[in-house]
């Protein structure tokens, strides 16, 4: 791989095997960009947070190197690497006081105690805690916790902070609030930050851009809004964001398009992002919302009738399922305006889409051909 | 509450008795090992083949004996039925009220020649201390044992040579507390045995007992049980060591370890039956007790183990080692050739002493 | 709260809130209770009674004031300090209750209580008892005087005034190596009789090295049993409680065949030639072998409450510590070993509680030098039956004990103590 001379950190064919016989991570190839947040995305057991204890130097890679600014890392133990690290359960220690947590980095880097008193004391006002300094970790809220293990991460100024999961164990609206938090401190401060999570709204809300793991293997990493618009296979698809598929084999390919036969009925007009020739089987992506109910003819390339299945009210938008061309999950989100009382259970629909939305990707191997 | 509490343990008790009335449990507390076995063989189990409804249930806890008769007696809650002990113990145990009293004459059978009780007993052994509660089964002795393979030459022969390291070199073992140990060693200095206790009485005779101690304190193994000497002589361990003389005969003649008595100022003890004061069923302890300290009984636990019966009817009917076939006579500790320094050892006097020397004596042992 | 029957607060039908609070959970306080009934009566019995009787033997003196009645309140008209002996009626008393305490056989308990305090009077009282029969008429004291010249002597009379009330301090006093004497003047003991004071001192310090002993070596097994693999901590568990599942006398035996000089290590050391055949080393019998034995039996007791303690400490706590910039050891040093001060204290103080308390161990292997105060309470209890010393030496041993849970709880916290 060829580094990019902005790149903080480079994973250059990185492999990682804990028993020899199985790879967790498998050739992993990846520059992140100083300053940037990127995020770690994946189901668990997708080798991201492997990924993360690497570069942290809590796992040795079996084959290949990991440089940070441009130095290979591999040999140095994690306690001169200089990365800071927000684990998912906090690990505050709870023998210390909230001030002897943050003063802790700064302590063993031998600061004088002028020193650690004025930065500790900036970092509690920075995550807005500056009347707590004095109190144990245990006698914190979560969200308090929270953003101490955050600011001790950061307290010491690190190059770079890994979060493994730090979320995880909020409740909603503190996680989103969070969320928020931790994005703004990450635009004030501008450290490079690399974020694992296996929650897509969080990383499409944080991230400068995300690597979606899958089977030790980035299936895609691109900017946030690339990943949901312009999935590249139909994992990505398929994890990012609500996802209609529709299967079927690839009838003509005409440049930046193909033309597929539905295996339940219909041809459909696609962009050709993952075909390789007529012939092949495909399975074809579409986002609920960008399907157009009750569409007339000729508004869009294409055009199919559904039956509803199902209207679920939501307040801003009805959620409706379909049965569409063999499949009765086929989803489709309506806005809360007067097009929608048109829709009732158990009647036929037209639904139409342009064919810039509809993304032909590869088919699953195990579905096998109809007869 | 403490009453209450007895007197339910003892309702209790009662009503189980009442459930098994036919047959007749008697608890039996002995030092396990091959001394229980002894008496199995000799006393329980002829006693249980004549008597059907009898049943013995041994207890090998005598160790604990005093403190454990002590307990059952001040809780009213005796289930301890028949307890050997030595003779100091009973002593103790009788000045306490803890045991009965006994009438020989009545208790216990006369000799085949119609010699009653209380003259065919060695004399005295049934009243040792002035006490009344003891029925001594065997006389034992705490004597010397050594290894024929540590000295060339001479084998050590009198008391003197124990505290002799210049020619009998090696470590000793004794046993941890000050009975005996005093004595041998004023003895070894020079005291005649009429003397050892009228110079004992005295601070400056402890003091010189303790002062010959001295001279092999440092190559002192401090024995607490009574298997311990036989296996540290048989180890190795140690050179020469006190211990009861029936030990040192199974080490010798049962397991052929290279050890040989030396029988010089043994000290004679009795060991014997007490019946705690409250036992629960007293007709049946007495018939018990009749038949197991009977002139052929007392004969016929020599043949398992080398410990002289109590009677003087019983010595002719020492006979042959049940299992190695030996004449045990001569390994008796009453046999004249080997009791002809005995040294007589005083109950009443150490009953006087004990809590004094023990602490005198722990106090130059921890020092 | 407030008194105006208005105020106060109640339920639809009227009846005090409060009233009915209490009848709703009236209920289950009842179940709660019996619930806890058995293992209530079970502490009572097997370990309140025990311990609260000890400690009443350990000033309990009613037996020379039962034995002797008529004396003990004659002898109070005498003064002890005078050069005289007691009066005529003072004899006259005591021949009665010697009399009478001889027929009910309870003579010689008095005698082994007294003679506790001064050799000799056990066999004065016995001798006594049986000539005391033939005196039946005044004049009483030269005919006592005549059975035996003790009866002469002002010491034996000072020790009965001594004794005569129903609590005594003399056991305790004992325990202490002190003794009173009839002035009420408390005195060392004979040097050559100074032992408990020596022995609870041995015991304390050995105790406590014993503890640092298991502490080094059961800190890094507990540490490999919190941080391997379930697949491999769970075998190294077993190895950790298999001395459990054998007996205490056949572990101390090993010890002895391993130890002694013609054990099994000596051998093995002579073998490969690093001591001579006659430089064999002393390891057993001594104090060596009471901390080598007393380490060994100890030592689950202490890695089972400092390995529940690790169990508990997060893997990320060393992380984050590497990740902030200390080195594993200041990490080790500053995070993880203070998050297992609850185990080492609990592991501390459970062996050192039962080190001090041990008794069969030290007497098999400790010989001369490595023996505790445990081996002369036990000596007390089942030989010399002085049950008020052994019992007062218990009681001291108890309050050390508490003094240092006390002393813990000051420094560290009891709160702070984790058992798992």
């Amino acid at each position: 791989m060829i580094q990019d001379a902005q790149d903080i950190v480079v994973f250059d064919r990185v492999q990682k095997s804990y028993d020899g016989e199985t790879l967790v991570v498998k050739d992993l190839n990846l520059g992140i960009k100083t300053g940037e947040f990127l995020t770690m995305l994946g189901p668990s057991g997708s080798g991201k947070t492997t990924c993360l204890m690497m570069l942290a130097g809590f796992e040795p890679a079996t084959h290949g190197e990991i440089y940070l600014n441009d130095k290979p890392i591999n040999k140095v133990a994690p306690h001169r690497r200089n990365i800071g690290m927000v684990f998912q359960d906090y690990a505050l220690f709870p023998h210390m006081t909230v001030t002897e947590n943050l003063g802790f980095p700064l302590k063993v880097r031998k600061f004088r105690k002028s020193e650690i008193e004025a930065k500790v004391k900036r970092a509690l006002d920075m995550v807005r805690l500056p009347e707590f300094g004095g109190r144990r970790p245990g006698q914190l809220s979560g969200g308090q916790q929270q953003r101490v293990a955050v600011a001790r991460a950061l307290v010491f100024e690190p190059d770079i902070v890994l979060m493994d999961e730090p979320l995880g164990a909020l409740d909603k609206n503190l996680r989103e609030e969070m969320q928020y938090e931790i994005k703004h401190l990450h635009e004030e401060l501008g450290v490079t930050i690399v974020y694992v999570t296996h929650d897509q709204s969080e990383a499409l809300t944080m991230s400068n851009r995300i690597a979606v793991f899958n089977d030790g293997v980035i299936q895609q990493l691109a900017s946030p809004s690339v990943l949901y618009e312009q999935p590249e296979n139909r994992f990505v698809a398929q994890f990012i964001g609500e996802n209609n598929r529709l299967h079927g084999r690839v009838k003509s390919v005409e440049g930046q398009h193909c033309h597929v036969d539905l295996d339940g009925g219909g041809t459909i007009r696609a962009l050709n992002v993952r075909v390789e020739g007529a012939g092949v089987r495909t399975t074809l992506s579409l986002r609920p919302e960008r399907v157009i109910v009750a569409c007339q003819e000729g508004e869009v390339d294409n055009r199919i009738v559904g039956r509803v299945e199902e209207l679920i009210y939501l307040g801003d938008h009805i959620r409706a399922r379909l049965s569409v061309s063999g499949t009765e999950e086929f989803v489709v989100k309506i806005p809360n305006t007067d097009r929608h009382s048109a829709l009732r259970e158990g009647t036929d629909v037209n639904l139409g889409w342009a064919a810039e939305d509809c993304r032909a990707l590869d088919a699953p191997a195990e579905v096998a051909e109809p007869a | 509450m403490r009453w209450l509490l007895s007197s339910t343990i003892v309702a209790a008790g009662v009503a189980l008795a009442a459930g098994s009335a036919q047959a007749v449990d008697l608890t039996i507390v002995s030092w396990g090992g091959a001394y229980t076995a002894s008496q199995q063989k000799a006393y329980h189990d002829p006693y249980m083949a004549a008597n059907a409804d009898v049943n013995i249930i041994n207890d090998d806890n005598a160790a604990e004996g005093l403190a454990k008769v002590r307990a059952q007696v001040e809780s009213n809650n005796v289930t301890w039925d028949i307890v050997d002990m030595v003779a100091a113990d009973a002593i103790t145990a009788c000045d306490e009220g803890l045991i009965m009293e006994i009438d020989p004459d009545t208790w216990l059978a006369p000799a085949p020649d119609g010699t009653p009780a209380s003259e065919d007993f060695f004399a005295g052994t049934l009243s040792p201390g002035g006490t009344n509660c003891f029925i001594p089964q065997i006389v034992y002795s705490t004597t010397f044992g050594y290894r024929t393979d540590a000295f060339e030459g001479d084998q050590p022969s009198t008391i003197a040579d124990v505290f002799d390291m210049e020619k009998y070199p090696g470590k000793r073992s004794l046993e941890r507390r000050p009975i005996n140990n005093l004595e041998w060693a004023l003895l070894a200095d020079g005291v005649a045995p009429a003397d050892v206790y009228a110079t004992l009485s005295t601070d400056e005779g402890v003091q010189r007992a303790l002062a010959k101690l001295d001279t092999i304190k440092d190559q002192v193994v401090w024995w607490t049980k009574g298997a311990q000497p036989p296996q540290l002589l048989a180890d190795g361990e140690v050179v020469m060591a006190s211990a009861y003389n029936g030990r040192l005969f199974s080490a010798i003649a049962e397991k052929n370890q290279p050890i040989a008595m030396l029988w010089d100022r043994q000290v004679f003890d009795l060991d014997g039956w007490v019946v705690p004061v409250g036992v629960k069923d007293l007709e049946a302890v007495k018939a018990y007790l009749y038949f197991a300290t009977d002139t052929q009984r007392l004969a016929d636990q020599a043949k398992f183990i080398s410990y002289g019966p109590a009677r003087y009817s019983s010595a002719p009917l020492v006979g042959n080692h049940a299992d190695l076939g030996i004449d045990m006579k001569p390994h008796m500790p009453t046999d004249p050739n080997n009791a002809a320094t005995i040294f007589d050892f005083d109950y009443v006097w150490w009953a006087d002493h004990r809590a004094e020397l023990d602490e005198v004596f722990n106090t130059w042992l921890a020092k | 709260m407030s008194t105006a029957a208005d105020d106060t607060l109640r339920t639809a039908d009227g009846v005090p809130l409060k009233t009915s609070l209490r009848r709703a959970t009236a209920r289950r306080r009842v179940r709660t209770f019996l619930l806890v009934v058995p293992i209530l009566a079970f502490l009572m019995v097997t370990f309140v009674f025990p311990v609260v009787d000890m400690m009443f033997r350990s000033v309990d003196n009613q037996i020379v004031s039962s034995v002797l009645p008529r004396t003990t309140l004659a002898i109070q008209s005498w003064d002890p300090g005078s050069e005289e002996l007691p009066p005529e009626f003072v004899y006259e008393a005591l021949v009665l209750d010697i009399q009478e305490s001889f027929k009910d056989k309870t003579l010689g308990r008095a005698g082994r209580r007294l003679n506790y305090e001064k050799s000799g009077v056990m066999s004065l009282f016995r001798k006594s008892g049986r000539r005391a029969k033939r005196i039946t008429e005044a004049p009483f004291k030269d005919q006592v005087l005549a059975i035996d010249e003790r009866w002469a002597d002002l010491e034996t009379w000072q020790l009965i005034h001594q004794e005569s009330s129903a609590l005594t301090e003399s056991y305790f006093l004992s325990a202490a190596d002190l003794r009173v004497d009839y002035k009420g003047e408390i005195s060392w003991k004979a040097e050559e009789r100074r032992i408990y004071l020596f022995l609870f001192y041995r015991t304390l310090w050995m105790s406590g090295l014993i503890t640092v002993f298991c502490l080094l070596l059961g800190y890094p097994i507990a540490f490999l049993l919190a941080t391997l693999p379930p697949r491999h901590s769970n075998l190294l568990l077993i190895l950790v409680l298999l001395p459990f599942w054998t007996s205490l006398l056949v572990r101390t035996t090993a010890w002895i065949a391993l130890l002694q000089s013609e054990g099994v290590l000596n051998d093995l050391m002579v073998f490969l030639g690093f001591i001579s055949d006659d430089g064999r080393l002393q390891m057993i019998h001594n104090k060596i072998g009471t901390f080598v034995a007393m380490t060994h039996i100890l030592l689950p007791f202490m890695i089972l409450p400092l390995y529940s303690v690790m169990k508990t400490i997060p893997s990320s706590y060393m992380r984050a510590a590497r990740s902030l910039g200390a080195s594993p050891f200041t990490s080790f040093v500053r995070v993880y070993m203070p998050n297992t001060v609850p185990g080492i204290g609990a592991g501390c103080i459970l062996v050192f509680i039962l080190s001090i308390g041990y008794y069969i161990t030290p007497a098999l292997v400790g010989g001369r030098t490595g023996t505790f105060i445990s081996n002369i309470i036990a000596l007390h209890i089942s030989e010399t039956l002085n049950w008020g010393l052994a019992a007062a030496l218990g009681v001291i041993l108890l309050a050390l004990v508490l003094l240092l849970y006390f002393l813990y709880d000051r420094i560290v916290g009891v709160a702070n103590m984790k058992l798992g």
